[in-house]
């Protein structure tokens, strides 16, 4: 079944083909999720991200003060780190050299793999189908919070498609969250400031460069957390199934009052 | 190693290979893990900003009012060094910046000789390794202006700056150095200070003469400059990195 049929009709009879759904016993099934590209780069991006949020915290604690503006105000900081557990390091233990290095080889990973999927995404038009909330999602909205709170999800058909909660999160993470740590990181550089100015401005200054790429950080430890969370709820075997695979499992139909779709 | 780097054949085959080799292993031929993501990563980073930069591309410049009340010396602030003391009680009176190396007239000169040659002027932001922003007016001479009178040799790939100061602020310690290629070097912002927010450089920040690298980290900002020294290659100074703190782990392109 292909993905524009999927969204669009999410009872329909699955078309032929490598990636047409299996049928399993029990009236399960089987359905093609994530290609291949999708696959990979998610988890480029879950070995360069957690390596980048380790090895930042290293590079925090050279100077564990956070400052709004063009310039750092050493008596009155914005907030002040306290001590972090040398086991969240990257290396273990302070070495802003060393935490340097992993920090942007690793940032180059993150930066090259996050440009592949965008491109993939928008160039099949992937990104459209599966992630932009139409309107009839959004209208959805409501039901889909009542959905989240009971933390009840359906499993059958209307697990084809992603609910608009998870649409506006996993959009504001790839539009606007990633891309501002590459944008705040970016900003950090001296010698791209050189060409950035108009950038360096709009984030009000190195230091605040600085405070927002801490914030959206927390930002992205936040989603991480939740996201893992309802991984697991979910079903984390037909999960990671489904993001090593490809192939994610459809439950039998039954009465569901969620509402979205 | 920074010469591998600049190597124009082969450092994406290098930056590459590297990540290849990550992959599989976490090292190879004796090399540490974290000096392979080093080399790999400052070689993508130089090449990067160095084909996205113009040359001349200027680092922002900011007003007066937004010059910092408290721009924190750092690293050496008071060096121990007997010739450095001797000629700071003299007021630098016998001071005398050496130009030599890979050029054709050595120079000798004097802070009045230095001072008497065209001089910039300008408040930029200092940006430490460790994640801090401090604002300071320079005035000084372009180093071009002193490279040119020298004449560098065509076989000129670097200028290196030998410094007074050991960060031990010991008398005998290495003492502190540094390195840019040539078009840092030529680029318009990169001074010889030897005033800073109006007054004459004082010796925590560097007397009698610094240098600016706008567009490279605090590190690169060599204070308390006595030689400045052009070369082909760095190798066969101190460690062979071409600056102290590269020498002790640190990238040599401090440009992010």
């Amino acid at each position: 079944m292909t993905d524009q049929a999927a969204d669009q009709t999410p009872n329909s009879v699955p078309d032929t083909g490598r990636r047409a759904d299996k049928p399993l016993p029990g009236g399960r099934s089987l359905t093609y999720r994530h290609p291949p590209l999708v696959r990979v780069s998610h988890w480029l991006n879950v070995i360069a991200v957690v390596i980048l949020i380790m090895s930042g915290l290293n590079i925090l604690l050279a100077h564990p003060h956070l400052y709004w503006g063009i310039r750092s105000t050493f008596a009155d900081p914005w907030v002040s780190i306290p001590t972090i557990p040398n086991w969240l390091l990257i290396p273990q233990g302070r070495n802003l050299a060393e935490a340097r290095h992993w920090h942007f080889f690793f940032a180059w990973l993150f930066v090259l793999n996050g440009l592949a999927y965008l491109i993939y995404g928008f160039v099949t038009g992937r990104f459209g189908r599966r992630l932009w909330p139409t309107l009839s999602d959004l209208k959805g909205f409501w039901p889909s919070v009542v959905e989240h709170a009971r933390f009840d999800f359906p499993k059958d058909d209307h697990a084809r498609t992603y609910n608009v909660i998870q649409k506006l999160t996993y959009v504001t993470m790839i539009l606007v969250i990633l891309p501002m740590m590459l944008i705040t990181g970016l900003s950090m550089s001296p010698g791209f400031n050189a060409i950035g100015g108009v950038l360096l401005d709009l984030m009000g200054g190195r230091q605040s460069a600085r405070t927002l790429h801490f914030i959206s950080a927390a930002l992205i430890v936040g989603f991480i957390v939740i996201h893992v969370g309802l991984v697991i709820w979910t079903g984390l075997f037909n999960n990671m199934r489904a993001m090593i695979t490809g192939w994610f499992v459809i439950e039998p139909n039954r009465p569901h009052d969620g509402g979205q779709s | 190693m920074t010469d591998a780097l600049l190597s124009r054949r082969s450092w994406l085959g290098r930056a590459m290979a590297t990540a290849g080799v990550l992959a599989l292993a976490g090292c190879e031929r004796g090399i540490a893990f974290g000096e392979r993501l080093k080399i790999s990563a400052e070689a993508l980073t130089y090449r990067a900003q160095r084909l996205i930069l113009p040359r001349d591309a200027l680092a922002p410049e900011y007003s007066r009012a937004e010059i910092s009340p408290d721009f924190k010396p750092n690293g050496s602030i008071s060096p121990a060094a007997a010739d450095y003391v001797a000629l700071r009680d003299g007021d630098f009176a016998d001071y005398r910046l050496v130009v030599d190396g890979l050029v054709e007239r050595p120079l000798s000169l004097s802070l009045d000789e230095l001072r008497t040659r065209p001089s910039r002027t300008q408040i930029t932001k200092h940006d430490c390794v460790e994640g801090w922003t401090a604002i300071g007016e320079w005035t000084g001479v372009r180093l071009e202006t002193l490279l040119d009178e020298a004449g560098m040799r065509p076989e000129a790939r670097y200028v290196v700056f030998h410094c007074f100061d050991a960060l031990t602020q010991t008398e005998d310690g290495p003492r502190y150095y540094e390195s840019i290629d040539l078009i840092d070097a030529r680029h318009p912002q990169t001074l010889l200070a030897y005033d800073m927010n109006g007054q004459t450089l004082g010796v925590p920040h560097g007397a009698p003469l610094r240098l600016r690298v706008e567009r490279q980290l605090g590190y690169k900002q060599a204070k308390y400059i006595r030689r400045i020294e052009v070369v082909d290659s760095f190798a066969d100074i101190q460690g062979g990195n071409g600056g102290y703190w590269p020498d002790r782990g640190y990238e040599w392109y401090a440009g992010i």
